[in-house]
């Protein structure tokens, strides 16, 4: 059994996730205290709801043991608005800083051609080169499910990198009103806009090939 | 590009599915945990679980129900009926579902859409209105109906699916009474307004007979997901099948492998 880390900072519902990582037969712990996250051998941070959220990141101190681990080589995936807290910061929440792993801001869909939010099951397009660990063995153009409003620019960069193949962190895409980011990964930090554990088959592959990362 | 949803619904009651013949009699069509499973593999992009069990001592049953039914289903699940307060949806999400429907309570108490939203996102909440026409009048006095059709409201449809986008729901799960049963096709009319009324997607329901009437409401009707029951009970009309069909008639559609 795989052990991994969920945490929780009471946004939004967790079931969905824990049972999809029981499921893979991953030994789950759910927590929102620092010092079990500093023992974590694999973190998920998962999200619904909004940006504003995570400020309960910092309060608990949750914030600085994620960095900890992350330097540490821990892998970590962000999901939905986990994955957009890695970034500078987000329009939906101007106030309350993400992580700062990538630099970049979390935009809002414009409205007016589409609905907003884009709602339902869309392709990625998976990175190719260099292959994408998270999506090993993921078809391309495979469908996943999504819920949001804001979205991560394909522009984020890591911290002196470029958007050469092998620096570039977006592993996926999709295109909805405009390209976003689907996928980020770099090293051992990884994050998905998608909602895996409610992305049939193709969502569980990821989830497997991050409790294998 | 974002394809259009086919959602299968359950109505379940007692914690069977069944099946309404001409509203009256209902026939057992099965374990809900059993056929979400099995849409699930032909395809169906989501499943909606309505609890039609009037009965306060049947609400356990019904907890039981959706932790058994989301066990193994990995596509979103939404489940209604009977939701009553902030507290009762929280019990919901914590068995397994990912969103709730919420119909007569959200017209009693429209601050609970705002409630379930805090606690839970707006994705996780969708406001389910039942409409009907009035008759000789124009689609845009249609009006709002609860508690399972009985009892009318005399409010608009596009005014309470506007209050209910404004108070933060995710989504409209838009039912034709008129039409539901019929299998003669959705209203497109009626879901064309409201679709252009809100920001948010509506999910269209009622009237399913055929692919092409999918086809239509998907086109005519604008609407961003569709709701059928009782055609994919018995195989009537698989989920395969019925996409494989709509993708031929060129609208986008996820087809499992």
């Amino acid at each position: 059994m795989i052990p991994v880390t969920v945490i929780d900072y009471k946004a939004g519902n967790l079931t969905s996730v824990v049972k999809a990582l029981n499921y893979l037969g991953a030994d789950v712990t759910v927590t929102d205290r620092a010092e079990e996250v500093k023992a974590a051998s694999r973190v998920i941070l998962p999200g619904v709801g909004h940006f504003a959220a995570t400020s309960r990141l910092d309060e608990t101190e949750v914030t600085d043991a994620l960095r900890e681990v992350i330097a540490r080589g821990v892998p970590f995936l962000g999901i939905c608005v986990g994955m957009q807290w890695l970034l500078s910061g987000s329009m939906e929440a101007t106030g309350q800083p993400g992580l700062g792993y990538f630099q970049g801001w979390c935009e809002r869909f414009p409205e007016g051609s589409e609905k907003v939010p884009h709602v339902g099951w869309d392709h990625i397009l998976t990175r190719t080169t260099p292959a994408s660990r998270l999506f090993a063995g993921v078809e391309q153009d495979e469908f996943v499910y999504y819920t949001h409003s804001y979205y991560v620019p394909t522009t984020i960069l890591r911290n002196g990198l470029s958007q050469r193949p092998g620096e570039n962190p977006i592993a996926a895409s999709t295109n909805y009103i405009k390209t976003f980011a689907a996928a980020v990964e770099h090293e051992n930090v990884m994050g998905v806009q998608f909602h895996p554990e409610k992305s049939s088959a193709a969502g569980l592959r990821v989830l497997k090939n991050f409790l294998e990362f | 590009m974002l394809t259009k949803r086919i959602i299968a619904c359950l109505d379940v009651r007692s914690g069977r599915v069944v099946k309404g013949v001409q509203f009256l009699d209902l026939i057992d069509a099965g374990d809900p945990a059993e056929l979400a499973k099995r849409h699930a593999t032909a395809g169906a992009d989501e499943i909606v679980l309505l609890d039609i069990t009037a009965t306060h001592e049947g609400r356990g049953t019904l907890l039981d129900t959706v932790r058994r039914t989301a066990k193994e289903l990995f596509i979103p699940f939404t489940v209604g009926g009977g939701i009553r307060s902030a507290e009762e949806a929280a019990a919901v999400f914590d068995a397994g579902a990912d969103k709730v429907s919420i119909n007569s309570a959200a017209i009693a108490h429209p601050e609970l859409i705002d409630a379930i939203g805090r606690s839970f996102g707006a994705q996780a909440v969708i406001v389910a209105i039942d409409a009907r026409r009035v008759a000789g009048r124009p689609v845009n006095e249609a009006e709002v109906f609860v508690s399972g059709g009985r009892t009318r409201t005399g409010r608009r449809v596009t005014e309470w699916a506007h209050e209910a986008e404004a108070r933060g729901a995710g989504e409209i799960l838009l039912t034709s009474m008129d039409a539901d049963g019929t299998r003669a096709g959705f209203d497109c009319e009626l879901t064309a307004m409201v679709s252009e009324a809100v920001e948010i997607p509506v999910i269209a329901s009622g009237g399913a007979g055929s692919a092409e009437h999918f086809a239509h409401v998907f086109q005519a009707g604008k609407a961003h997901a569709a709701l059928a029951a009782s055609i994919f009970h018995f195989g009537i009309a698989d989920v395969r099948a019925l996409k494989q069909e709509l993708a031929q008639l060129g609208v986008a559609m996820r087809l499992p492998c």
